[in-house]
């Protein structure tokens, strides 16, 4: 029989691997490099001593440096927002004056002419077409600005020198250093970032990744920081310094949320996802100028445009969802109004009110069209007449408007500050929740990584409007 | 007898670009199977964006490649898939992409497997190289990013390393397309086996390992004649590769 015959083959292993003793594997390895250096050494000859690695190292000592490596981190994270944020206002108010002041009217026209009933246009063109006209002018921009950006910085080489910043801190909150490489693509776009986790091996210090990338504030949740703190936060100082206080408001949120990140990971690592931190080689790669254009080119392709396509399939139902709750009627007030009358009370205790929980509720599809629907349904609920009538989305041309719709609505300094915080914690969107459930294929896992954020949200909420309601 | 032969290139054995139909992921009714191996970061997934005319991100951090990417590409009427596996520093550890890679390589039978190098790293990228060409003897050196190795000064005689190390070297430097028609066509003429390899097998293993691995290759030469890796399986048996002992059981190798 064949069979014996491995038998014996496995035998044989067996006895020679005792006699061969532990060294076995370090003495292979020493005698592959030995080859190594005996072929390199015939076929290389090195002309001239300085070489580009010495102005590397020069540039990783400063950019990884303990006294520089933070700065550093945080200037370049600072430009990027900077660039996004001045960069994206003169296209997007194009934008929204092209598809939202200029072909809604144009479209409602047209339907008015061929007789299409009130509800029909209303639910397709107020309702679906709004919501995509508005999530394509309010992401587009600042996304064709963001990934093209992010992806230069990626390909110069600069992502693993922020892990390897990073690192210390990772181990000492019980997570994998790799996992500030899932952090950077997360600010990006948290569904993204939860697939990069497979590049962590060890499944425990994965699930801390995935569980965490939330934190990270994404594309779609930019905007409304941004917004938010023009509005609210740049008002409160003098003009000439409202640019510099709405980005340092953006920031500092930025951070806490890598804040929160490294906290739920520590408390993680305590607590339910006990273990050892791995170790692993992490290696740094020469810094290589990108190729501009290609990069640019395929960062649009590939990460813009889908991104952007992800969130208009989302926002044209949500947009649908809005039109229905603000035109079905219970009695005397509609859907909406008697939703947001019953939460009211509670959005009071966390310092928000009933419209933006329905907000966050509605907009579960897709962060980015959480403003437009708080503006929608502010308007329904306070009835101030602007925009287009109940359960219409729409953009106002300048902040300043929004802002005035907002304050009509109640809005304070501590709800702004509150939507911001909220913003950051709470669930993550649905493409991501599926995200999360197709790379963990465990429930539990996925209802941890959703309710987690939005219970630390609540919390959060709540303690700042206690405690901001006691000392102002 | 009138052949009509419209130019030299028609007939020529170098590069054909005419040949050439880059497939994108449409990989069926595939002739040969191209495994693509490398170190992290050397630039295996531009590599692979070259070969096939896909865009697989790309980018400067070692260990993007999440996902074991397919392409294809056609290439004087042979249908090539080609499979991008996870970049390795080894194939002797037991970490999950080494594991992907090395199982792959043996289990795959890849017609030829294609090994990316970064030629200013190439001692240290060379560890992998010699432990493939233990297990493969059709393989392909892709030597690449060979520009930046030129600007750091640092000269490659080719030829001196592809008789070194018993297979073909091709110089590349894929972001900016160079070298890659030079490489199809050494890929086709290694798979078509026009090319044929001798592979370098390692020299300096200590003498009680060698004799071990000996003794055990000897062995399983005699139960599977034809196998091109006994020295290499004799390697992973002394290692204790479960992998490896379930494969000789269940007689994957014959």
């Amino acid at each position: 029989m064949e069979n014996k015959n491995i038998d014996d083959i496995l035998a044989l292993s067996k006895e020679l691997r005792w006699q061969i003793g532990d060294d076995f594997h370090d003495h292979l390895a020493e005698g592959i490099y030995a080859d190594a250096a005996e072929i390199v050494g015939d076929a290389i000859t090195k002309k001239n001593k300085k070489n580009k690695f010495s102005i590397d190292s020069k540039i990783d000592r400063i950019v990884t440096s303990k006294t520089w490596g933070f700065p550093i981190m945080f200037l370049v994270l600072a430009v990027i927002l900077w660039l996004t944020i001045t960069g994206a206002n003169y296209p997007s108010s194009l934008l929204a004056k092209i598809l939202l002041n200029d072909f809604h009217p144009l479209l409602k026209n047209l339907a008015t002419t061929i007789n299409t009933p009130w509800w029909l246009s209303g639910f397709l063109i107020d309702g679906v077409y709004l919501s995509v006209a508005w999530v394509i002018s309010v992401m587009l921009p600042p996304m064709a600005i963001f990934f093209p950006l992010f992806t230069l910085l990626e390909d110069f080489g600069y992502l693993p020198r922020v892990a390897f910043n990073l690192d210390s801190l990772f181990k000492k909150s019980g997570a994998h250093g790799k996992q500030a490489l899932t952090m950077s693509m997360g600010f990006g776009c948290n569904a993204a970032g939860v697939i990069a986790t497979r590049i962590i091996d060890s499944p425990r210090e994965r699930l801390i990744a995935i569980i965490t990338n939330n934190f990270s504030l994404c594309n779609g949740r930019w905007p409304t920081q941004i917004l938010i703190a023009t509005i609210f936060i740049g008002a409160t100082v003098p003009a000439a310094f409202s640019g510099i206080a709405s980005l340092v408001a953006v920031i500092a949120i930025a951070l806490l949320g890598i804040f929160f990140m490294f906290f739920s990971s520590w408390a993680l690592s305590k607590t339910i996802l006990k273990g050892e931190v791995s170790t692993f080689n992490l290696e740094l790669p020469p810094y290589r100028p990108p190729r501009f254009w290609k990069t640019i080119y395929t960062s649009l392709i590939d990460r813009t445009l889908i991104v952007l396509w992800r969130a208009i399939i989302f926002a044209a139902p949500a947009g649908a969802v809005i039109w229905l709750i603000s035109n079905i009627y219970i009695g005397n007030e509609s859907v909406a109004a008697w939703i947001i009358n019953s939460l009211d009370g509670f959005g009071f205790l966390l310092g928000l009110n009933g419209v933006i929980l329905l907000a966050f509720i509605v907009a579960i599809p897709a962060n980015e069209i959480i403003i437009p629907t708080i503006l929608m349904l502010t308007v329904l609920v306070t009835g101030i007449s602007v925009g287009n009538g109940a359960g219409v989305m729409f953009e106002l041309d300048s902040a300043n408007a929004t802002g005035e719709i907002l304050r009509a609505g109640g809005w304070t300094l501590l709800t702004a500050v509150n939507i911001m915080l909220f913003s950051l914690l709470h669930n993550p969107c649905s493409t991501t929740i599926y995200t999360i459930y197709k790379e963990t294929k465990s429930l539990k896992w996925t209802t941890v990584a959703t309710v987690l954020p939005v219970i630390m949200g609540l919390i959060v909420t709540f303690l700042v409007a206690q405690i901001w309601r006691i000392v102002f | 007898m009138d052949i009509k032969v419209k130019s030299a290139c028609d007939t020529c054995a170098h590069f054909n670009a005419k040949g050439l139909k880059k497939l994108g992921v449409n990989t069926s009714n595939f002739d040969f199977v191209i495994a693509l191996a490398g170190n992290p970061n050397t630039g295996k997934s531009t590599v692979f964006n070259a070969l096939t005319g896909l865009k697989q991100h790309t980018g400067n951090w070692p260990g993007k490649t999440v996902t074991r990417a397919e392409g294809g590409f056609e290439y004087n009427e042979k249908k090539y898939k080609l499979i991008d596996l996870p970049g390795t520093y080894s194939l002797l550890s037991t970490s999950e992409d080494e594991e992907v890679a090395r199982n792959f390589i043996l289990f795959g039978k890849p017609s030829v497997t294609v090994i990316v190098v970064d030629a200013s790293r190439l001692e240290r990228n060379l560890n992998l190289v010699l432990q493939i060409l233990e297990i493969t003897d059709k393989a392909v050196l892709c030597l690449n990013l060979i520009d930046e190795a030129t600007r750091n000064g640092i000269e490659i005689n080719t030829r001196t390393l592809a008789r070194d190390l018993g297979i073909p070297v091709v110089p590349t430097s894929a972001r900016f397309n160079k070298g890659i028609p030079e490489l199809i066509q050494t890929i086709s003429e290694v798979a078509s086996g026009k090319i044929w390899c001798k592979p370098h097998r390692i020299k300096n293993i200590p003498k009680n390992i060698e004799k071990a691995m000996e003794k055990l290759a000897t062995k399983i030469e005699k139960e599977y004649p034809t196998i091109p890796n006994s020295r290499w399986i004799a390697l992973r048996l002394l290692e204790g590769d479960t992998q490896i002992i379930k494969a000789l059981k269940t007689q994957e190798f014959v």
